[in-house]
């Protein structure tokens, strides 16, 4: 049967001639990031987002090919640009937090010990032991929140749709948990200056313990789906290689820069919230490749999961709040009788406390990398500039100088192994 | 099957065309494979294992603009964003649909500045509000299933 092709006269088309590229920048410069060869049409322009399934969000990216291998790859980013760092300079200390939620919206309460560990420092706040316990423990389950989207996503991306299913499973378990403790499945704003919000529910022991009892096997399953498979290792194996000089350079940090061989991890050399109380290691990898840090975060799994063992036992009772009363509000069954209870919870959410002036630096391991928090404050209740240091954008950087040579569907998966999320790349 | 046990004999089914049109569109709606930010992975988790959207005929996420009906906005919507989501909303083929997902998509949410479009109804015509931030899977279900009720009345000139 003879088959007719149907015309469609403004045919969907991805390629793009240089003169027509739409970017922030003039020709002249477009002209300097692209090849020769591109101006003579020799290569092809490629857009690729920033709607795209496999570029995690709203990156987009300008490649150009020659025939399927990358010659240029162009990053452009901005599309998720929220102005959550000035946003956060007309609100007081308290209210910035929720926005803290909402940079890398896959690990939440990392953001929250950020950022509220930066005005702990600026303040002098002590913070009670067991909020610190409490604060190790969330820390750990949000490393793992991360990395279950992470796997799910990147195995996707690369053509394994179950694994996706299997990890969206499990994390359900981790947002029950969030759910008990904040009220909230994702933006849980639960960490504040100088310690929790509230102590935790009687059952959270119960919901913790079941994440310990299942997640072991569970890991397993994920190992023998994807560890020895040689699809999955085709795919993996010695693509997307960064050395660990280069890694350094760019400012790559958490299982991007592990993966290279770089023993580096804020919770070793800068211990915050007494994680040098406790036994965990940290898995080192050598190649610098996709399957090198696949191989980094698969393992710390085992170690959340051991630091969690740890934290649980050792939690210690007492309150979760520092008894500092600059910061902390009253009980609340102290503003039902007393007057100046009310006014000092009233003035506390509306002026806020008030930080001295001078300059703080503060860093957590998140999931993805070094998450720091530079905070200046000018003595009065709102900071006078609040930078992140996300790791996603460090960690996107190097992306041109990856890709250069890999072939086309490399690229997706170079995306997934250094996990960015655009909320955080363009906060 | 199951219907003809209760309603003894079927052969014949008398309806108008408008109302067989309309339950025909609302049962089959492809959504835009399209994520912003946060509200992005909360409608993933509604794909996945636990909310499984796919019960209402709504799994089938497609990539590609023109072949998708229904348009999730899913985050915040920033000024750089705004000309491409009003492209890929002019690229889907009519009858198409639009669900504001979350305060940010609906409203501008928490982020009142300048770099946020204040409500993604300001660039493409909104169908289904859905409140939250981010709304669980359960309220985009829901919205999901008010906006099936609203395509099935939809009259059939509305899409001439």
């Amino acid at each position: 049967m003879e088959q007719t092709l149907i015309q469609v006269e403004d045919a969907p088309s991805n390629q793009v001639r240089l003169e027509d590229v739409q970017l922030d920048i003039t020709f002249e410069q477009l002209k300097r990031l692209v090849s020769p060869r591109a101006l003579t049409g020799e290569t092809m322009l490629l857009n690729m987002g920033p709607q795209h399934p496999s570029t995690h969000g709203v990156l987009r990216l300008l490649l150009e090919l020659d025939g399927e291998t990358i010659v240029n790859c162009i990053p452009d980013i901005g599309y998720l640009h929220t102005g959550i760092e000035k946003t956060a300079e007309s609100k007081t200390y308290l209210k910035a937090i929720p926005l803290t939620d909402r940079t890398d919206y896959l690990a939440p309460m990392s953001n929250n010990l950020a950022f509220c560990g930066a005005v702990e420092k600026l303040v002098g706040i002590e913070v009670p032991l067991r909020a610190q316990y409490l604060r190790v423990i969330l820390m750990e389950l949000t490393r793992m929140n991360s990395h279950l989207v992470w796997l799910g996503t990147h195995a996707l991306d690369i053509g394994a749709m179950s694994v996706f299913l299997y990890c969206m499973r499990e994390r359900e378990m981790i947002l029950d948990i969030y759910e008990a403790v904040s009220g909230a499945r994702m933006m849980s704003s639960y960490i504040r200056p100088g310690g929790l919000w509230r102590d935790v529910p009687a059952h959270f022991p119960q919901l913790v313990q079941r994440v310990l009892d299942v997640f072991p096997a569970r890991l397993l399953e994920y190992e023998k789906l994807l560890k020895e498979n040689p699809m999955w290792k085709e795919r993996t194996v010695g693509v997307g290689k960064i050395s660990a000089e280069d890694a350094i350079a760019w400012g790559m940090t958490g299982p991007c820069l592990r993966g290279s061989g770089v023993n580096y991890d804020v919770r070793k050399a800068q211990p915050y919230s007494s994680y040098d109380h406790f036994e965990f290691s940290v898995p080192v990898g050598s190649a610098g490749d996709v399957y090198d840090r696949y191989l980094c975060r698969m393992e710390e799994f085992h170690q959340s999961l051991k630091i969690i063992r740890q934290a649980m036992a050792k939690l210690p009772p007492g309150p979760v709040m520092t008894d500092d009363r600059k910061v902390a509000p009253p009980p609340k069954h102290e503003i039902a009788y007393s007057m100046e209870s009310l006014i000092h919870h009233f003035k506390l959410w509306t002026e806020g406390f008030k930080a001295p002036e001078g300059e703080v630096y503060f860093a957590v391991e998140s999931g993805k990398g070094e998450y720091g928090v530079l905070l200046s404050g000018d003595g009065s209740s709102k900071p006078r500039r609040v930078h992140f240091r996300a790791p996603s954008f460090h960690n996107l950087q190097p992306i041109s100088q990856i890709s250069k040579g890999a072939l086309l569907a490399d690229i997706v998966a170079i995306i997934g192994s250094i996990d960015i999320v655009l909320g955080d790349v363009d906060r | 099957m199951g219907l003809e046990q209760k309603l003894g004999n079927m052969g014949v089914v008398t309806t108008s065309l408008e109302k067989a049109i309309g339950w025909a569109r609302a049962n089959a709606i492809w959504p835009l494979l399209f994520g912003l930010a946060c509200c992005a992975i909360e409608m993933m988790s509604a794909q996945a294992s636990r909310y499984d959207l796919s019960r209402f005929g709504m799994e089938l996420m497609r990539a590609s603009p023109r072949q998708s009906d229904l348009m999730i906005v899913a985050g915040r919507v920033s000024r750089k964003m705004a000309p491409v989501l009003r492209n890929l909303y002019d690229q889907m083929p009519d009858p198409k649909w639009v669900i504001a997902m979350g305060d940010c998509a609906s409203c501008g949410g928490v982020f009142n500045n300048y770099a946020i479009v204040q409500g993604v109804d300001e660039i493409v015509p909104v169908d289904v509000y859905v409140a939250g931030c981010p709304p669980r899977p359960e309220t985009l279900i829901d919205g999901i299933l008010k906006l099936q009720a609203k395509i099935k009345q939809e009259p059939l000139t509305k899409w001439q």
